[in-house]
């Protein structure tokens, strides 16, 4: 769901046997060179301490020149927020639009806190209850009756008992009532087992981090009571065009080579374009600062972008000279743009004509654009 | 001024580290001596304490202005010392009007404003707030009877330097408040002020490893706790913070020198002479509170006559000062008048709150949203109290600041939202706090610049209302219209626009009505904080009325106003929220409603020959947005809301006209706006009355044939179309007193049609159209109603008779021409057209 790389998440991992190794296990050195060099006060079980995990999060240089890559390129306060919040205790919601690095930034903090990013509970619109706290291995349960070898401990539960923390992921995807047994777990920290007429308490060091996506308000928003649990920190979308812009043609470089398509090199511009569409649209406002704009209905996210670019260049590739034009890309933007017929014909008709139309440079675009949308 | 000059809290020590130790040669008897060995002298009334140095200083307390951590320390540190006199930085000219300052009507933030008598625009202001330190001081002062003075440059010299050069908004430590610009923020000249001035706050963060000079500030000063960490006696730990400033301070001016501002050396040489008569006056027991960067060079040692050479041939102006009311905002502004600090009110909380400032933040947070009804719990603010904390301890700081509580409420109340968040800086951050000034304060440079405008306009102010009837083609005539709708804007309501008596509808009449009431002069009053000239007043309010306004029609009106009121430097700002507005506003109707205003400005501006260039552009985009917007808008419509529209497409019709013809980029404009009323006369869904209405417009701008108009109408009124549908077609069509009767009346073929379709109207639903059709036809004059009832009545021309060109049968005539009858009037025809008669010609 979440391409890391779409925020400015820098992947290194290269594991040898694994698609995808755990955050932990991929920068193992790097996490044990912090350890040694962390001599600040740890919360309880916490394996590094909180100015660790912010450095392990953003990157820097160890005293004994060890670098820490960047995990995180983004605004330094948004992860000391973070930090700061699993080390008071509360549950951390991480918020934004699908492609900004939430479900990666939560591994990270994980592996870095407690040195394990596998208690994860993903969220579904079929998450059942037994996912958040336990089920049974029903064979023995009526075999041996109740017992606590017969039950199946979910994530959460594991975390608990270990004080360690946990991952919810796609929060907001979950069913309500099953959304509500959060609250217990977050508020009292305990999880009742009446069945056995036992408890699970949480030692300390336990928490959780969660992750919503904050366009899908309304699936199944959180009650203000859960609401109440969290302290949420929202991720942004890149900061800069070249960021952005850098972001995109480093990954359209990655599909186009896996799918065997000829390099564009002339197509540099056209993303540039592209990039300059979606984030003034995004934004509401144009690249100069000077023109307001109403935004679309959809998210226009660097992963759409994207998407957009690597349609175009199969399209040149495929039916065009090779080189991505504007023709290529304009079909694309215009089904990212409108996704609501009425409204959103409007602006993007409007942004057309006060914008593009009076752009230098951009009159095939515009001419692309206007034969896209009739 | 103690002996502890280094045994402060240990964070002051930190910032000075560096080439501090090393004192100057020049370094004389001040607090800033690291010489200074003998213990401080609790509970004396002295201040100096014996020190080594020929004789005991005055005690030179540097502040940062407007912080409030300084104005604690300034209230301590005066507590403590107990001074015979206390001299503050400011014009002395001031001196008069300080006792203002205990009067119980005075509340801060106020200003202190000085403006040049026969130039009002000429002005600075000296903001203070409620923290800040030399508020603190004066009110001390005034309280304990301890005579108060400013010692800073008069105002009459720096006045009259202005122009030359003017001093940087941000001079010395951060913000000070001589940094006042001719009352409009002249954003021109603030550009021009980019000369690398030293911050010596930033050196000093940066010495001491922080990236944010302000929050370096904050941290060692502001945030430090009154009881402290050191040791010694109560007057001491005073005075301890003041003593390590002067010396990193001192190391600073070492390094830096003026700092790139040569002009501190005048003033400092002034505040020098100041500081000796005040010594030989008072004694040595003299407390100065200053900006921390003038401490090293009070402090040094130079002769009378060195700093009398610095202050010799100063141009001098003649001033008048008065206390004008602030407010939180102003302070807050950077350009112009603003003293240039970010958070005013959480300055004030800090300073006001008894103890525990961030739970009381928190508390005050949370009340603010609640009252926005957003829901926020106790529990709430104990998370959010608790992440400022952590959040402080994580990044090393001794207690939490704004930008810490900033995010924790962002993240625990705000659920990761920037929006309410922006409420919160918007009340609290900056804040509403509005000043007040007791009526005994001498009247603002601003009913000075209107009484000089009265006189020179001859417009005496009145308590009997009279009309004034103005010809904006003349000089004196557009000046005066031009003050009056100044005023208006400034609310101070003198004249008030009336229906004009010379019955001229020309744009370039106006008529006022005229009467000064006794309550505009506490108007005017209250409009001295917009600026010190009715021209530079207005502008500011209408910018900041600009930037507040939330509909797009009051931005009009502001638009069109400021037009009237030739302000054209409050135009780029008004137009700027105009696109703003425009492009954000999702309402048709609203944009349409917009348009004829402007399009009307544009006419205005033309009258008085202001540039209207920018207001083109932006009425040009305007329609733009409309072209685009307007073909969606116009389904699925009531009757009342089809009927508003059709106002408003008549409305854009006849401004569009007036855009193009202002407007270099509407290019094409004209084309685009046929093309959208073809389409809406082509669409189906579009309501009949908007589709008769483009029809209409099209056919008399000739964009339509006859022939196509006929087709449209017939489709419209073709069997399958539902009756009342077609009679609101009608309705767009022909209705109302735009001329629709004589169209009916000259073409035939139109009226046939109309004929055709009433006729074979079915008898049940006649009697559901009829309102409609009486509405239409009721508006034409009596005259052609008469016609066109005649015509109806004898019914249709017979087939042919209109084909020879010449036989057209026009009501009341019989078919043909009477040549003996033509021939009569004929001459009093050519002699009125002014042609010479054409044998051939032969028409009536």
């Amino acid at each position: 769901m979440t391409v890391p790389e779409t925020t400015a998440a820098v992947d290194g991992a290269t594991g040898p046997e694994a698609l995808r190794p755990h955050a932990e296990d991929a920068f193992a050195d790097e996490l044990k060179a912090l350890a040694a060099a962390d001599d600040r006060p740890r919360p309880a079980r916490w394996r590094l301490s909180p100015w660790a995990v912010a450095t392990y999060l953003q990157g820097g240089t160890l005293p004994d020149g060890t670098v820490i890559t960047p995990k995180y390129v983004g605004p330094r306060r948004l992860i000391e927020v973070a930090v700061t919040t699993l080390a008071t205790d509360r549950a951390l919601l991480l918020l934004g639009v699908p492609g900004t690095a939430k479900t990666w930034v939560s591994e990270h903090l994980a592996a870095a806190v407690s040195g394990d990013s596998t208690l994860l509970v993903q969220g579904t619109a079929g998450t059942p209850e037994e996912a958040v706290r336990y089920g049974w291995n029903y064979a023995r349960l009526l075999a041996q009756g109740p017992s606590r070898e017969a039950l199946v401990p979910s994530p959460l539960m594991r975390a608990m008992s270990e004080g360690m923390t946990a991952r919810v992921e796609e929060l907001t995807r979950i069913p309500a009532d099953v959304q509500d047994s959060l609250i217990t777990i977050l508020s009292e920290k305990t999880l009742p087992i009446p069945e056995l007429g036992q408890e699970v308490q949480a030692v300390r060091g336990f928490n959780v981090i969660a992750t919503a996506n904050d366009r899908d308000r309304g699936v199944n928003e959180l009650s203000s009571a859960l609401r109440r649990r969290f302290n949420t920190v929202v991720l942004p979308l890149p900061a800069t065009p070249d960021a952005e812009v850098d972001i995109v043609s480093r990954r359209v470089d990655q599909i186009g080579r896996s799918l065997d398509l000829p390099a564009a090199p002339e197509g540099l511009s056209e993303i540039r374009r592209v990039v300059t569409v979606f984030r003034e649209l995004r934004d509401g406002v144009t690249a100069d600062g000077r023109t307001k704009l109403k935004s679309p209905s959809g998210t226009l996210s660097t992963a759409e972008a994207i998407s957009v670019v690597t349609n175009g260049l199969a399209l040149a590739a495929h039916f065009g000279d090779g080189i991505l034009r504007p023709a290529d890309v304009a079909a694309g933007i215009l089904g990212a743009v409108v996704r609501d017929p009425a409204a959103d014909r409007v602006v993007w008709q409007e942004y057309l004509e006060t914008v593009v139309r009076e752009r230098d440079g951009w009159k095939d675009f515009y001419r692309a654009c206007r034969e896209a949308s009739v | 001024m103690s002996a502890q000059a280094t045994a402060g809290p240990s964070t002051v020590g930190q910032a000075t580290t560096g080439p501090a130790s090393a004192g100057p040669a020049t370094t004389g008897p001040a607090t800033a001596g690291p010489a200074a060995t003998a213990p401080a002298d609790v509970g004396s009334s002295t201040t100096g304490p014996a020190t080594t140095v020929a004789f005991a200083g005055p005690l030179l307390l540097g502040v940062r202005h407007h912080g409030p951590g300084s104005a604690r320390a300034v209230l301590a540190a005066l507590d403590a010392a107990r001074p015979a006199a206390v001299l503050i930085e400011g014009p002395p000219e001031g001196d008069a009007l300080l006792p203002l300052a205990a009067d119980p009507q005075m509340r801060p933030p106020v200003a202190l404003l000085a403006h040049a008598v026969d130039d009002p625009g000429r002005a600075a202001f000296w903001p203070l707030a409620e923290f800040s330190p030399e508020w603190v001081a004066i009110r001390w002062a005034l309280a304990h009877d301890i005579p108060v003075r400013f010692i800073d440059l008069p105002a009459t010299h720096s006045l009259a330097l202005k122009e030359p050069h003017r001093e940087a908004p941000a001079e010395e430590s951060g913000p000070a408040p001589v940094s006042a610009e001719d009352g409009d923020g002249d954003r021109d000249r603030d550009r021009d002020e980019v000369t690398p001035v030293v911050d010596p706050i930033r050196v000093l963060a940066e010495t001491a490893g922080y990236d944010d000079p302000e929050r370096w500030w904050e941290d060692v000063v502001e945030h430090r706790s009154p009881d402290g960490s050191a040791t010694t006696g109560a007057a001491a730990d005073a005075l301890a913070p003041f003593t390590a400033l002067a010396e990193a301070m001192t190391a600073l001016r070492e390094a830096y020198g003026d700092g790139g501002q040569p002009r501190d050396a005048v003033r400092e040489a002034y505040m020098r002479i100041q500081l000796r008569t005040a010594r030989k006056e008072f004694g040595d027991g003299v407390a100065v509170v200053c900006g921390a960067w003038h401490v090293p060079a009070l402090a040094a040692r130079t002769t009378l006559a060195a700093d009398r050479a610095l202050l010799k041939g100063l141009p001098k102006v003649k001033t008048e000062m008065t206390w004008v009311p602030w407010t939180h905002r102003r302070l807050a502004r950077h350009s112009g008048y603003g003293a240039g600090i970010d958070s005013p009110g959480w300055y004030g909380h800090l300073f006001g709150a008894a103890d525990r400032p961030i739970e009381r933040w928190m508390t005050k947070v949370a009340g603010l949203l609640r009252e926005e009804d957003r829901f926020v719990s106790t529990a709430h603010v104990i998370e959010a109290v608790r992440l400022a904390e952590t959040l402080a301890a994580m990044r090393g700081r001794p207690l939490a600041g704004l930008s810490e509580t900033t995010d924790a409420v962002r993240a625990v109340m705000c659920e990761g939202s920037d929006v309410p968040l922006a409420l919160i800086q918007d009340r609290l951050v900056v804040g509403e706090t509005l000043g007040e000034v007791p009526d005994s304060a001498p009247a603002v440079p601003l009913q000075r610049d209107l009484t000089r405008s009265q006189r020179t306009l001859r417009l005496k102010p009145e308590a009997l209302e009279r009309e004034l009837d103005l010809d904006l083609r003349k000089e004196t005539d557009a000046a005066k219209s031009r003050l009056l709708h100044r005023l208006r804007l400034l609310s101070i309501g003198w004249g008030e626009p009336a229906e004009s008596q010379s019955r001229s509808t020309g744009t370039f009449r106006e008529s006022w009505r005229l009467r000064w009431e006794p309550e505009l002069h506490v108007r005017v009053a209250e409009a001295g904080v917009w600026g010190t000239t009715v021209e530079t007043a207005a502008t500011a309010k209408a910018e900041s009325g600009a930037l507040a306004a939330t509909a797009l029609s009051e931005v009009t009106a502001l638009a069109e106003h400021c037009l009237l009121a030739g302000l054209p430097d409050a135009l780029p700002v008004v137009m700027k929220a105009l696109a703003d507005r425009a492009a954000l506003d999702a309402d048709v109707g609203h944009l349409a409603d917009a348009l004829p205003a402007l399009a009307r400005s544009l006419r205005y501006g033309d009258v008085r020959s202001t540039d209207t260039a920018a207001l083109a552009e932006v009425a040009a985009g305007l329609a733009e947005r409309i072209c685009v917007g307007l073909p969606p808008a116009c389904t699925g419509l009531d009757t009342d809301g089809a009927e508003a529209l059709r106002r408003q497409v008549d409305g854009v019709h006849s401004a569009i006209g007036l855009v193009v013809a202002g407007a270099a980029t509407a290019e094409g404009l004209r084309d685009r706006w046929g093309a959208v009323l073809r389409k809406l006369a082509g669409r189906d869904t579009v309501a009949g009355i908007i589709r008769g209405r483009a029809t209409r417009l099209l056919l008399d701008e000739g964009r339509l044939t006859e022939d196509e108009a006929a087709r449209l109408m017939g489709l419209a009124l073709s069997p399958g179309t539902p009756p009342t549908d077609a009679a609101a077609w009608i309705e767009g069509f022909v209705g109302g007193a735009s001329g629709g009767g004589m169209l009916l009346v000259h073409d035939d073929r139109l009226l046939s049609l109309v004929d055709t379709w009433l006729t074979g109207v079915p008898a049940d639903t006649f009697t559901d159209v009829l309102p409609l059709l009486r509405r239409t036809f009721s508006a034409y004059e009596p005259g052609v109603r008469r016609t066109l009832g005649e015509l109806v009545r004898r019914g249709p021309a017979p087939e042919g008779a209109g084909n020879d060109g010449t036989d057209h049968t026009y009501p009341g005539f019989g078919p043909g021409l009477d040549p003996g009858r033509a021939d009569a009037v004929e001459p009093v025809l050519h002699l009125l057209l002014g042609r010479t008669p054409e044998p051939a010609e032969a028409t009536a």
